[in-house]
């Protein structure tokens, strides 16, 4: 699995931290998603699709 | 035509206090989009199926820009500078990242032993003070309330203020002069706490606002809008969560059990998402206009036309949620939109979870026996309100 976020489109509304904590933070200075794993492990392959799923600004693709 | 569609908001039944209105959550069963019609004797578009207002709220010709012709207005527009939830990208962005900071999971999760204590001593207070009581006025507002003003720098002391005019401010019958003038003391009260804050920066979020004053970055009217947006969002909404959940709770003794007869953190953030879903306080429905056509669900909208997006019907969607009309704590509610969908979704989501889960998590178990010291009927629910809730709910133990 392949992650990608796109800051620009992120509105930091912090669906995917709370999802996926160990995939995705968000930054200190102003709330934008920071992505900690691009190729995360298997076991958070559901969480992370979920996380794009319900990120509200449509801020995360997952390929793979 | 017109004098056939359905009035809009509608008129919840009276014996069922949680659901939507009844004539507008059957209009899903006619298709994800209808038309209705507004006090203004307006059109809109009402989108009432879970996908299609998440498609539309995150759709890029989709605005929230309240000035746009086409707009589907609550109540007469008062003239006067807008806050961020009322803008559209990129000014929106702009504004909405300055503060964004101050609301991340990680931030707000800090704030965690802070707001426990704030509600422990509330319940502490209760619990030595005479009962009845009106849970709303001693507990449901102000633990939100407490908890805002110190994020923004507000004094406390002025909660009777703040409190009473974002009341008449977010009430859709008040007449449109008394709301401006509501709305004009709020945002000189504000102003004043600004200035307050440029002249002496403390360690709260007004202060990183004012600080962007002096950088030429915000006008002060802009930094003063922003403040009354915050401290009016962060304290209503969350105080209706506490006092309706509390008494959906109660109506609902079977899933009042779970929560009591658990502390596992996991079962308590799940039972605050279901209530944000099925009680979706934000009844008047996130309202937009287009800004180009909109081919959807084989509808078009045309730009200009006004569109409704009515969550809380959307939180009742059957594809999405089974059995919808049940208040069941143990589902997976998490793909609610109780916190609207797009780039304006909740900016204080984060701190609202927080609260929620150490209210629901405290108050049942510190109080078991807590109930209504009234009938059902006569609770005043807030139908007049942007916001659903209840005016006062009187309880004892
Ligand atoms: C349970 C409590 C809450 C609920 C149900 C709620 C609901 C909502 C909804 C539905 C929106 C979207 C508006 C739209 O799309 O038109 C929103 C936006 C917003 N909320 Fe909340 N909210 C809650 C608590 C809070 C708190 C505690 C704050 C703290 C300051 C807050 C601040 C905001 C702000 C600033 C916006 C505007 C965001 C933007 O336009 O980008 N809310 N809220
Ligand atoms: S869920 Fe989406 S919008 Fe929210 S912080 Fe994550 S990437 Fe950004």
């Amino acid at each position: 699995m392949k992650v990608t976020v796109d800051e620009d489109k992120c509105c930091g509304a912090g669906q995917c931290v709370l999802l996926a904590p160990e995939v995705f933070d968000q930054r200190e200075e102003d709330g934008i998603v920071l992505l900690l794993e691009a190729e995360p492990g298997e076991g958070q392959h559901a969480l992370v699709r979920e996380a794009a799923a319900v990120c509200p600004a449509g801020a995360i693709e997952v390929a793979g | 035509m017109t004098g056939t569609l359905p009035a809009f908001p509608g008129v919840r039944a009276e014996r069922c206090p949680f659901d939507p209105p009844p004539a507008i959550q059957a209009l899903q069963k006619e298709g994800p989009l209808t038309r209705v019609r507004l006090w203004d004797g307006s059109t809109p578009w009402l989108v009432t199926t879970h996908a299609e207002q998440r498609a539309l709220l995150g759709h890029p010709q989709v605005s929230a820009d309240v000035t746009r012709p086409g707009y589907p207005l609550s109540a007469p527009r008062l003239n006067g500078s807008l806050s961020f939830i009322l803008m559209d990208d990129p000014e929106h962005a702009r504004q909405r990242r300055m503060v964004q900071a101050a609301f991340t999971v990680r931030r707000v999760e800090g704030m965690r032993p802070a707001v426990q204590r704030i509600v422990d001593r509330l319940i502490d207070d209760l619990l030595a003070g005479p009962k009845p009581v009106d849970l709303v006025e001693a507990f449901a507002l102000p633990v939100p309330s407490l908890v805002i003003c110190e994020l923004l720098g507000v004094p406390y002391a002025d909660h009777d203020f703040f409190q009473d005019h974002s009341r008449i401010l977010i009430r859709r019958v008040t007449p449109p002069e008394e709301r401006a003038a509501a709305g004009g003391r709020l945002l000189d009260y504000l102003d004043r706490l600004v200035g307050d804050k440029l002249e002496h920066p403390g360690d709260d979020l007004l202060s990183k606002v004012a600080e962007r004053v002096r950088a030429g970055e915000l006008t002060r009217e802009q930094a003063a809008q922003m403040g009354v947006l915050l401290l009016v969002a962060g304290h209503e909404t969350t105080a209706n969560m506490i006092a309706l959940g509390t008494l959906a709770l109660l109506q609902h003794p079977d899933q009042l059990a779970v929560l009591c007869g658990s502390d596992d953190p996991k079962v308590v953030a799940g039972a605050v998402e279901e209530l944000l879903r099925y009680l979706n306080i934000t009844h008047g429905g996130r309202r937009r206009v287009a800004k180009a056509d909109i081919e959807i669900a084989g509808q078009v909208i045309r730009a200009g036309e006004g569109i409704i997006l009515a969550n809380d019907v959307g939180n009742r969607d059957p594809e999405v949620f089974p059995h919808p009309d049940e208040l069941d704590l143990g589902r997976d509610a998490r793909r609610h939109v109780a916190f609207g969908f797009g780039v304006h979704q909740c900016l204080g989501q984060p701190l609202a979870r927080l609260e929620l889960q150490v209210v629901y998590g405290t108050l049942y178990r510190r109080i078991p026996t807590l109930a209504l010291a009234a009938g059902l009927e006569q609770i005043p629910f807030k139908h007049d309100g942007q916001v659903y809730g209840v005016y006062e709910l009187p309880v004892t133990w």
